[in-house]
This record gives C-alpha cells, structure tokens and sequence, in this order.
C-alpha cells in the first residue's frame, strides 16, 4: 500500500484519475462476483440460470434495512461500537435467511423439476423471480430507500483527487475472505469435493455413493449465503436499495457469470472484476450512461469469439 | 365418435374469431339498448386493438422460441426498432414522412435485417449463451434508442406519428358502414386494421408451419445435429427464424407506435417486456398458433384490462379508504401503517405475484401449456 500512496502523491492527473476509476471498478466488481458466485455454482451444479437470485439479494437489502432500522443502528446516539456489533449481527442472519430462502424454492420448486427438459426450472426461475419482485415491493414499496451511511467515509490517500475510503477498505476485507474460503471449500472440503463430482456427471457421484440431492441443497444454500453477504455489503456501501435493484445487479452479476466461463468459480470472481472495470471505466471516458450498453457490447463479443467464457471449458458435442 | 351434427359448426377458432371482430358491433348495440355514455366500450376497445397487437408479437417471439427452440429473451429490442423506423420515416420533423403503409412495410424488413444481424455471429452459441446473448442484444438496443437523442429525441419519444391514410375508395367504402376516416376519434379503424393484419399473420404462419421451412425449424428444435445429418441447411433455417420473428416484431412494432401516435419511452422495450411475451407463449403452449393467442389474451388481458378494473372496484367500494382511516386512527403520528395498507390492498401490486405463481405451477403440472402444439406435447411428456 505505502508505494502506491507514494506515486498516487506524485502522480499526473490524468493517472490518478484513471487509478481512481480502476479502484472503484474492482471494488464494485467484487460485489458483483459474489452475487455472480450463486449464480455459477448452481448453474455448475444442475445447469439450471437461476433468474430469481438477484431477486434474492435484493430481498437480502430490504431485510438488511430492516435490521438496521430494529436494531437502532440508524438513530444518531447508536454509538460506534453498538454499530459494528450490529453489523456483525447482520451478516449472519441475512446470509441464513438468504440460504434458507434460497434451499427452500430449490426444494418446493426446482427438485420436482430435475428430469423436465431444461425449459421448464428456467421458466420457473422467471416465475420465482417475479414473486420475489413482488414480495419486495410490498414489502417496502415502489420507491427507492436510502440506508443510513454506517461505516465511515474517511480517506486514505492525502490527494485530493484520488480517494480510497475506509467503506472500500470494508468491502475488500469482507469479499476477499469469503472468495478465499468459498475456493478453499470448493477444492479441499469433502463437501467441495462431493460438489465437483455431481457437477461433473451426477449419475456417477450417485453410484460413488455421493447424496446428489443433498450436495445440490447445500449448494443452493451456499449460493444464498453469497448473495446475504452480498446484500449487507451492498446496503452499507452503495446506500440506495429498492424493489428493482436485483434486476440489473443480477444481470450484470449473471453477465460476470457467464464471462468467466459459466459453471466455473474462479471465472465468476475474475468476470465480476472485468465487470466492475469495464463499468467503472466506461462510465469515465464514455459516458455513465452507456455504461451498461458496453457491458453487454463486450458480453456479446466475447461470446461470439469464445462461446463458453474467459475460463470456461470448451465441451465437444456427443451423439 | 362425436356427435353428428357436430361437423356443421364453425371451429372454436373461428367463433372466437368472430366474437373478436363483432364485438364493436356489440358496442353499439349496448349503447342502442341501455342509457349508457356514448364512450362506452372505447376504452375496452382500444385495449382489446393493444391485446392485438401484442398478439401479432408474441406470434413473432414463437416462431424463434416455440418453432425453433432458440431461447429469445430481446425480443422487445425488435419491437423497439419496428417503433422508431416507423417513428423515424413518418414524424414531422424527418423529412421523409412516407406514411403509415411505406413504414409498416419499412418497420417489417428493418427489424428483420436487425433480426439476420443479431443472428448471423450467434448461429454456434446454443442454448443459455444464445439466451444471454439476445437478451444483451436488447439492452444495447434499449440503451442505444435512449441515449442517440439527436435521431431518437431520447426519453421524449417522436411524436406525432400520423394516422394512416386509407386511400380514397377505401374511405368511401369504409363510410358506408358508418366509420369516420377519424383515428383518434373512433378505435374501431385501429381495431379492424390490427386484426386484419393479425388474420394475415396467423394465415401466413399456419401455411409457414407446414412448409419445407417450418419442418426443418421443427426438426432444429428436437436435434440439430441429426437435422443437420439428414441434409437441413442448419444455419439458413436459424437465420430464417431470427428473421422471421424480428420482422414480425417490428410490424407490431409499427402498429403499436401508429396506434399511440408516439414512439414513448425507449425504456418501455426492455427485458420485463420480452419476459412477458415468452410467459404468454409459454402460458398458452409453445409452437401453437392458438396456444400463443390465448396466451396473450388471458396474461396480458389480465394485465391491461382486468387488474384495472378490479383495482378501481376496490377503489369504489371504499375499502381501501376506510382501512387507510382505521390505520391512521390506530397509529397517527406515522404514515407507515396506512401505506402499507394502501399497498396491499392495491390489486395491481399483487399481479407479479400472480404471473409469478402461474410460471411456477404451470412448469409443475402442465409444462406444454395451456394448448399445446401435439408435437411439444410428445417432446415434453415423453
């Protein structure tokens, strides 16, 4: 860190510039490959495009504001250490409440689903996605909500022109850490390893003796769970949430999902990044409101150039 | 064996068909027997012109997704561009202003060359890429109409489409049975010209469906690989597909737009639109022509005209107003009680819950739709 805050101090503007949008890019990005994670992982898992996780999430920030507003955190005497001890109350329960969610539409409505042809869990995903939609906005109605600022803007940098604030500090530390583990899970775990099997051929892990549908639960669980962190995180650092936000969030999520390589963890994480930069740097030297327009430009050249993603395997057509 | 006398009745199609095109005539006669507001029944009308327009949509949507089984999801993009290539050649301010009948014309093969270009580079994606890919096609389509202001005037729209113009015999002919050549005033031409055009549509889709064309999309559908084994030129029956059903999206899209006299918010052809359209085929059966048009008249006459109106019952009936009182009786120093009440007991705000269920049971329990193609239902139940 000291270096780069020695050449930010010295810096051309025109680079601290560019430095700036790199850094908000890879900090939203990594947002993005969490919430893409969920996507990747039951997609890997039962080839299924879970349409509604977004809806998911955004249902993670509705309860997260909840919370917030219960536990007394958004009144001016909360003192700080009331509020971190909040937050680390919150994380939790909005990831179980996610997991749970997410487990229990897998289990009422994708499981009767598992030998239907591929059309009918998509659809049904469509359908749970717009209950959720539906579920949000009676919960807290059509207008957009703020969530008051809990963590601290404070900057690291003494230029002016380039910030790096303790909320981004916060972000990193928290997503860094769950992608570290979610890996480490996926490649040591028995668990993890069940996971790769069933993803593999779910026929033969059910004959090694592998519980698929219990394998595939956790999954959907641990999806969920991403996207309850992801909803706090979300919450506390970009601070507007409303019924609508897990549509495009979920579309640029499934866009990082798909960039990487579908199906494929690393690749969510990397195509969450690319994501998070091209957005960040798009919106700076092209205009904030192409920005969604260059993501999926760049999404849909990529597809036609490497039709299964950056990491993604290519897979050779049987009879 | 049926009954008999069975064979001397028009098939439902055409009775529904009938029921459709009498009913301004129905109109009248209401108006004719009860003290009724001479405006009475315009509205409904007007929305039944909308439901078929849709109708000629979702036909289009079908013959990518239910004929060909290419998973859509831009579909609203293709509307979208049939909307401002009509806007575009007949507004006032562009000098073109070649009329309704050039820019339908017009509306139709742009789409479809839109169509061609989206399909040409996606002809090896399969699938879920296929589906990313066209549903990021719309956002770029969506995006773009927004932001070009200069050609698209952005959010504003362009306005004001003029009406068609009958030429003069048919004006003449159209007079004797009562109409005025008034589009705005009187629904009844829109009417009759959206149904007229849907009739042609579905003429043409039903002869399609049977054609050296339409089998070989049939045959994409259940295995391309061994469609192409037995001598299907693979790429040209996907591209003849794409084609197909974005041009018959643009043509709704002209209709649309000639209908509203504006090309309205860029934001109205998003992804909500196309996901809307593929629930209606998929509601009403995929790769059937009547499936799909009872897809759209029950979901979407759900939505436009039905949701409505139970939403203005409950607004008359003063329930909602004695709740909101009682909330705000119960806690006066916050509004938090009344709102909520004031949402949930607004019927519209339950409708996505309500399409929501009706995916999610249907791909439980009758996965081939309401009424199925015999050919989907063979594929799906096997």
């Amino acid at each position: 860190m000291l270096p780069l805050l020695a050449v930010a101090d010295t810096a051309p503007d025109w680079f601290t510039f560019f430095l700036q949008q790199c850094i908000n890019g890879l900090t939203y990005g990594a947002l993005i490959a969490l919430i893409a994670l969920g996507y990747t992982m039951v997609y890997g898992i039962i080839g299924l495009i879970n349409f509604a996780h977004g809806d998911l999430f955004m249902l993670g920030t509705f309860l997260a504001l909840t919370l917030i507003s219960a536990f007394g955190l958004d009144t001016p005497d909360a003192s700080s250490g009331a509020i971190a001890v909040g937050l680390l109350a919150i994380f939790p329960i909005a990831a179980v409440f996610c997991g749970a969610l997410n487990l229990a539409v897998d289990r009422i409505v994708y499981k009767p689903l598992r030998r239907a042809p591929k059309l009918a869990p998509l659809v049904s995903a469509i359908g749970v996605s717009f209950i959720f939609q539906n579920i949000g906005l009676l919960w807290k109605g059509p207008a957009d909500l703020s969530v008051p600022s809990l963590v601290p803007r404070t900057d690291f940098f003494s230029d002016p022109t380039l910030e790096f604030t303790v909320k981004d500090l916060f972000l990193t530390l928290t997503v860094l850490p769950i992608m570290f583990g979610l890996t480490l899970l996926v490649k040591y775990t028995r668990l993890g390893k069940s996971m790769r099997a069933v993803s593999q051929n779910p026929t033969a892990a059910q004959l090694m003796g592998i519980h698929v549908e219990r394998v595939i639960g956790n999954t959907f669980a641990m999806g969920g769970a991403l996207a309850g962190f992801a909803s706090v995180i979300y919450a506390l650092y970009i601070n507007t949430v409303g019924f609508q936000i897990g549509y495009i969030n979920g579309l640029y999520a499934f866009t990082a999902a798909v960039l990487g390589g579908i199906g494929n963890i690393p690749g969510a994480v990397l195509g969450g990044l690319v994501i998070g930069l091209v957005r960040s740097l798009g919106a700076a030297y092209v205009g904030a409101r192409w920005a969604t327009a260059i993501i999926f430009g760049i999404l849909i050249v990529i597809l036609i150039f490497r039709p299964s993603g950056l990491l993604g395997e290519r897979t050779r057509e049987k009879v | 064996m049926k009954p008999s006398w069975t064979k001397f009745l028009p098939r439902w199609e055409v009775l529904a068909f009938l029921a459709i095109a009498l009913f301004p005539a129905f109109c009248a006669l209401v108006r004719s027997v009860f003290p009724v507001q001479s405006t009475w029944g315009n509205l409904f009308g007007s929305k039944l012109t909308d439901l078929l327009i849709y109708a000629i949509l979702a036909l289009g949507l079908n013959v990518a997704v239910g004929y060909t089984g290419l998973l859509q999801l831009g579909i609203a993009a293709f509307f979208g561009i049939g909307v401002y290539i009509t806007g575009i050649l007949t507004v006032n301010s562009y000098p073109f202003q070649v009329g309704f009948f050039v820019s339908l014309l017009s509306a139709t093969l742009g789409a479809a060359l839109f169509g061609l270009i989206l399909g040409a580079p996606t002809l090896r994606l399969r699938g879920d890429y296929l589906a990313i890919v066209t549903l990021g096609f719309g956002e770029v389509v969506k995006v773009t109409l927004r932001n070009l202001e200069e050609i698209t005037k952005g959010t504003k729209g362009l306005n004001p489409i003029p009406p068609p113009h009958l030429p003069d015999w048919l004006a003449v002919v159209a007079g004797w049975f009562g109409f005025s050549n008034k589009w705005d005033l009187d629904y009844r031409l829109f009417f009759y010209l959206s149904l007229f055009i849907l009739a042609i549509v579905v003429l043409l889709l039903k002869n399609l469906e049977h054609s050296k064309l339409g089998r070989s999309w049939v045959a994409i559908r259940e295995d391309e690989l061994a469609a192409s084994c037995m001598g299907v030129n693979v790429p040209r029956a996907k591209l003849a597909a794409f084609a197909v059903s974005a041009g018959l999206a643009g043509l709704a899209g002209c209709l649309y737009a000639t209908k509203l006299t504006n090309t309205a918010d860029p934001n109205a052809y998003d992804f909500n639109r196309s996901i809307i359209m593929l629930c209606c085929i998929i509601l009403g059966g995929l790769a059937s022509i009547r499936g799909t048009l009872l897809g759209v008249f029950l979901l979407l006459g759900f939505e436009y005209i039905v949701s409505p109106q139970i939403d203005s019952w409950i607004q008359d009936s003063g329930i909602l107003d004695s709740a909101v009182q009682w909330a705000k009786s119960v806690s006066p120093d916050s509004n938090q009680l009344a709102n909520a009440f004031a949402r949930l007991l607004t019927f519209s705000n339950w409708k996505f819950m309500i399409f929501g269920l009706a995916l999610v049971l249907m791909m439980r329990f009758r996965p081939e739709g309401l009424l199925p193609s015999s050919r989907i239902q063979q594929e799906l139940r096997h």
